[in-house]
């Protein structure tokens, strides 16, 4: 089984007027390729940053950081934003949509950067708007959507050019318990049909008790890992 | 480039006043300039025209360094037969010559120096406006009488009028004392002051009597059917002047190097203020941009976490200052043509520029010439400067963190 990203010793301070705040603690995970991981805990503790540190949006202190065999926490920022557009869908933890698009351009952002076909482009983000249950806002912008649509906008988004590893930040966090097992089929549907990595940072129990392997974090580090049977 | 074309426009339209606040900074001065330089060109035009037309001419033959030292006896020997033979050779009637001396005139009340010209009768006319500016009598008629014609101010300082005698004293070319009186037959009146006060035209054949000139005269007049086409012209007539006599021909620059002079300083100093009024609307351009930059601080840190190089969104907004720039442009070239054509038709009276007008025989009403230059030049600088002033904030993007980024409100 080949590993979809290794962390070795992950530390990351962040200074609040006097005192300093481990958001990341020596904390070393690994996650195989096809892997369906949920990250929870308290709020305030670690997530995004793991998450983050992982993507190549953020550089940790000290430690490594490997994707796909390859190590990233020392990579420039066009091969990090190379790596981000080819490899890594995301889903921050706020919206995040571009708000001169429509429904559509956004989910089309990423493969019109990676220089996708209109056709080819225009078929695949009409089937995964139709697959977050969107179909008919596709022309919507932002503004005009409520949280819970933008939060499948921006979920359609990261998966439509299915890249190898999704890292997802509470994803559910505007759904009603029905829309919200919707994305979580779709996600284990992706990841079982395409061997799609997921690193899922959550509060929400339903996405947690989905999941084969639950990892708790407390201050930065890790304190639980737990494979379970996803219900 | 589409995707980015169309994130650029609806950037644009995002904020329309603000948007369309900096077009109007640009086009208010596109169109400004171009009428300004419209303006100044067409007045250039008419200055230069005018104030060859008068007198100089478009070039004229003389005696080498004659146009400096004005030395009686720097001549063009034969003048009447080689401006005739330039007249035959050119086929254009718009040769003259002249011979010039400086001579005391006095009247029966006063004495005054001025210069007085030699001129043919039958061909002055056609190369300078004078003849065609007397108000009182007759311009010259034969080509060698004892007949003059002065200027207002002189006739009025001189107190002569039609048919009074003016002594003529000078020295000859061969520096014997010479003398002549002639009758008052014409008084022009040009309204520049400098030509009215100190000019006289005497017959060529009569000058050369008196000056003992024995057939030589100091210049021919040339005109060009226009300035443009001078410099042509005056290559021709460089090859056809006799060899081994000392002659050459002096264009109007050389003649009358005040006027280049003038230009020149009234465009540097015009130049100045549209340098500041470019300089303005860049600033309100950086302004513009940087605002815009920082208010999507958030969605730039999304778009470069999704994948885009920072140097993408960095030809974002050099691609909004663009086509911002362009309407600015294309509108304010449209209006501007508009604005100057109907002036162009119309004239206007500048206040202001009264001072100049008479000095260099302009009409105090001006018609602006809209010309490729005129139009385009000031438009492409400001057009120019906007993205200058837009490179600061897309540059700025290189340093913005994603994470940061997207954590702003
Ligand atoms: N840019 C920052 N500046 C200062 N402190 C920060 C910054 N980002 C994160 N932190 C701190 O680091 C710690 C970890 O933050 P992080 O966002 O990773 O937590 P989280 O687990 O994602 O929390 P939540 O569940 O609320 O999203 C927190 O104490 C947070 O206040
Ligand atoms: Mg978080």
């Amino acid at each position: 089984m080949t590993i979809a990203v290794k962390c070795i010793e992950l530390c990351k301070t962040y200074r609040q007027g006097d005192t300093d705040i481990k958001a990341l603690d020596h904390l070393s995970i690994d996650v195989e390729t096809g892997g369906f991981v949920c990250l929870s805990s308290p709020s305030g503790g670690g997530k995004t940053t793991l998450l983050n540190a992982i993507g190549g949006l953020d550089k940790p202190d000290s430690g490594e950081v490997w994707v796909s065999g390859q190590r990233i926490d020392q990579l420039g920022k066009a091969a990090l934003a190379d790596l981000r557009l080819r490899e890594i869908g995301f889903v921050f933890q706020a919206y995040n949509l571009i708000p001169v698009l429509s429904a559509r351009e956004n989910v089309e952002f990423v493969m019109q950067v990676q220089g996708v076909s209109t056709d080819e482009r225009r078929q695949k983000s009409q089937a995964i708007l139709e697959e977050v249950g969107l179909k008919g806002l596709e022309d919507r912008r932002p503004a005009q959507m409520s949280g819970g649509q933008q939060q499948r906008v921006a979920v359609a988004r990261a998966v439509v050019s299915r890249p190898a590893l999704v890292l997802a930040d509470e994803p559910t966090a505007n759904l009603d318990s029905k829309t919200s097992d919707a994305l979580m089929d779709l996600f284990s549907e992706l990841n079982e049909r395409h061997q799609t990595t997921f690193i899922i940072a959550t509060h929400d129990r339903r996405v947690m008790a989905h999941v084969p392997r639950l990892i708790k974090m407390l201050d930065g580090r890790i304190v639980d890992d737990i494979a379970q049977t996803p219900v | 480039m589409g995707l980015i074309f169309r994130l650029a426009w609806r950037n644009l339209w995002r904020q329309p006043k603000r948007t369309w606040l900096t077009i109007g900074a640009m086009l208010f001065s596109n169109v400004l300039l171009i009428f300004m330089m419209s303006l100044q060109f067409g007045m250039y035009g008419l200055m230069i025209e005018n104030t060859l037309k008068a007198f100089t001419g478009h070039m004229q033959v003389q005696a080498e360094g004659y146009v400096d030292d004005q030395k009686m006896r720097q001549v063009v020997p034969d003048v009447r037969a080689l401006a005739s033979t330039l007249r035959e050779e050119l086929n254009s009637e718009n040769v003259a010559a002249r011979a010039r001396g400086f001579v005391l005139a006095s009247s029966e009340e006063r004495s005054y120096g001025i210069a007085v010209l030699g001129v043919e009768p039958a061909f002055e006319p056609v190369v300078s406006s004078v003849p065609g500016l007397v108000k009182q009598g007759r311009y010259l008629d034969s080509y060698d009488a004892a007949e003059i014609v002065v200027g207002a101010v002189l006739a009025r300082n001189l107190k002569v009028g039609l048919g009074d005698e003016i002594t003529l004293l000078c020295s000859g070319l061969d520096g014997s004392f010479a003398a002549t009186v002639v009758n008052v037959v014409g008084i022009f009146d040009s309204g520049i002051a400098e030509l009215d006060r100190s000019i006289a035209e005497i017959p060529l054949g009569h000058f050369q009597d008196v000056f003992y000139m024995e057939g030589a005269g100091h210049e021919i007049v040339i005109n060009a059917p226009d300035v443009e086409q001078a410099p042509a012209l005056e290559a021709r007539v460089q090859g056809l002047l006799p060899a081994g006599k000392d002659l050459v021909v002096q264009d109007w620059n050389r003649l009358q190097p005040g006027l280049k002079q003038a230009i020149q300083a009234d465009m540097s100093s015009s130049f100045f203020t549209y340098g500041i009024l470019v300089v303005l609307v860049s600033f309100s351009v950086l302004n513009t941009q940087l605002m815009s930059v920082l208010e999507r601080t958030r969605e730039f840190g999304i778009t470069m976490a999704l994948g885009l190089k920072p140097q993408r969104l960095g030809w974002l907004v050099m691609l909004e200052t663009c086509l911002m720039g362009s309407i600015g442009v294309v509108l304010g070239a449209l209006l501007g043509a508009l604005l100057t054509s109907y002036f162009s038709s119309n004239g206007l009276v500048l206040p202001g520029m009264e001072e100049m007008a008479a000095q260099f025989n302009l009409p105090v009403r001006m018609y602006p010439r809209i010309t490729l230059l005129s139009l385009l030049a000031g438009p492409l600088v400001v057009f120019s400067f906007s993205l200058l002033a837009a490179i600061y904030p897309a540059v700025r993007l290189r340093w913005l963190q994603p994470v940061q980024a997207m954590r702003a409100a």
